[in-house]
């Protein structure tokens, strides 16, 4: 399929259809540093969800430490809500290995324990390493993408989001 | 010849001096702080960083807050905590510092740190290390004689970062017993490292190394003066354990002359804070109510202290020389 012609903004439209017969009011959402946090601030407010979004830098739980050490300028982990018995939404722009995803959630039960947590992405790209799959996804690739190549959500002056692909 | 703190990929490979230290590295230690001062919130108030690392204590002179400190510290990154309190065991028995490291290799440590009485010790220790291939272990200096105590000058730097915002507008006084004062070479590095335009030295002529202008600062023997239109007062602690021979009259004299009294703090910028390292001597270096006023951020320091120390533990732990 033709890369370029990805519409961000469409695919945050399907997102929202996917998800809204399933929230309610009290679902919080966060969002994985930086696009998880664009695309959690856009479902928050088309979902119209009382919770303030959280975000997560999860650059303490990765399990590539050893190897590649801490990554500069970490960014500060914000959970505005009571995690303990709450129904969490893990929110990211494009789900690769899962290793991401695997981070957050230990992350998010340092905080407390919730009583469910879903994930919700704009893109699959394939490439899983660990077992995780979305549970809202508005685009699933085809194809796997190469791995020298990769997804990345851009969000423009006005708060407009785009998809651009580069090539490692 | 490389910066023996520095691993040949220009990471920081031990943290035993600020001298030498480029501006991106500091800044990159305060930056890497920031999100770790909010781990105390978390029900949960550890990280997995360190998970499985060794990390020792070295004491060889007393300490229990910046040992502490240290502690937590590594315990919020999840790593094990031996504590050494070598002053009184293996030295004590006649074992040298190098065969105290020796043997604490020898049961798979990955981090040392260490406070030595004598200048120069943590880097004795790192330069060993390398010298017997086992550069992948990890030495933070804690304070060595009247040397330097860098983790000090960078808790300083953060909380100065957080109160003013910027450095490069500041002014900045130290004042009291510099010629003691491993803490007082560490924030003067760190300071104008990060391009502070005016620190000042403020004590008495007995109490100031002789060539301390040569650190790039002013010096003032007269409090009042020196203390004008500050932003931050960086008291230092009246080191009577350090003392030999008649430096001083008498604290009480001392505190008269030199120790930090609303009074004098009124000469300095209406918002300027007020810094201590501790242990403070109340009604000696400074007084009560300054200690306790509004201006004073000698608490803040302590809790930040946590934090920076974090961050200076999981950069070298992380760093791509080791395994």
């Amino acid at each position: 399929m033709d890369m370029q012609s990805l519409d961000a903004e469409a695919l945050c439209k399907t997102l929202v259809e996917q998800m809204r017969p399933h929230v309610s009011p009290a679902t919080a959402l966060v969002g994985i540093h930086t696009g998880g946090v664009w695309l959690a601030e856009r479902l928050h407010r088309a979902l119209g969800l009382s919770q303030p979004p959280g975000s997560i830098d999860v650059s303490f739980y990765r399990d590539d430490f050893g190897s590649k050490g801490l990554h500069p300028q970490p960014k500060r982990t914000e959970i505005p809500f009571t995690v303990e018995g709450a129904d969490v939404i893990i929110v990211d722009d494009v789900l690769y290995t899962g290793r991401t995803t695997r981070a957050a959630i230990n992350e998010l039960f340092d905080f407390g324990r919730p009583a469910r947590v879903d994930l919700a992405v704009l893109i699959d790209r394939g490439g899983r390493e660990l077992p995780v799959a979305p549970r809202w996804c508005a685009l699933t690739l085809p194809e796997p993408l190469p791995a020298n190549q990769s997804l990345q959500l851009e969000a423009g002056a006005t708060g407009e989001l785009t998809l651009r692909l580069i090539d490692a | 010849m490389r910066n023996p703190q520095l691993n040949k990929h220009g990471e920081l490979q031990h943290l035993l001096t600020i001298d030498g230290l480029p501006r991106s590295i500091l800044t990159a230690i305060l930056d890497t702080a920031a999100p770790f001062t909010a781990v105390a919130e978390r029900e949960v108030k550890k990280l997995p960083l360190l998970r499985g690392k060794s990390i020792f204590n070295l004491f060889f002179e007393n300490s229990t807050r910046t040992r502490t400190t240290f502690e937590i510290a590594a315990k919020r990154l999840s790593a094990d905590v031996v504590n050494l309190n070598v002053s009184t065991s293996s030295a004590a028995k006649g074992e040298s510092l190098l065969d105290t490291v020796d043997n604490l290799s020898a049961m798979q440590a990955d981090m040392f740190v260490v406070r030595h009485a004598a200048s120069g010790a943590p880097f004795l220790i790192a330069q060993h290390l390398f010298a017997t291939g086992r550069d992948h272990i990890h030495v933070v200096n804690a304070g060595d004689g009247r040397h330097a105590h860098p983790t000090q000058g960078l808790l300083d730097m953060y909380t100065i970062r957080h109160f003013k915002r910027d450095f490069t507008n500041l002014t900045v006084a130290i004042v009291g017993d510099v010629l003691h004062s491993r803490v007082a070479r560490s924030q003067i590095g760190a300071l104008t490292t990060l391009g502070v335009p005016e620190v000042r030295v403020i004590g008495p002529k007995t109490l100031l190394p002789t060539d301390v202008e040569r650190l790039g600062v002013r010096v003032f023997h007269d409090i009042r003066e020196g203390l004008r239109g500050v932003d931050v007062v960086m008291m230092l602690r009246l080191q009577n354990e350090r003392m030999n021979g008649a430096l001083l009259p008498t604290p009480q004299e001392f505190y008269k002359v030199w120790g930090l009294t609303a009074e004098k703090l009124a000469l300095a910028k209406p918002d300027a804070i007020v810094m201590h390292p501790g242990p403070m001597n109340r009604g000696v270096e400074i007084d009560s109510s300054v200690a306790d006023g509004a201006q004073a951020v000698i608490l803040p320091q302590v809790t930040f202290g946590i934090a920076v120390r974090m961050a200076v533990m999981s950069m070298l732990a992380g760093q791509q020389g080791s395994k």
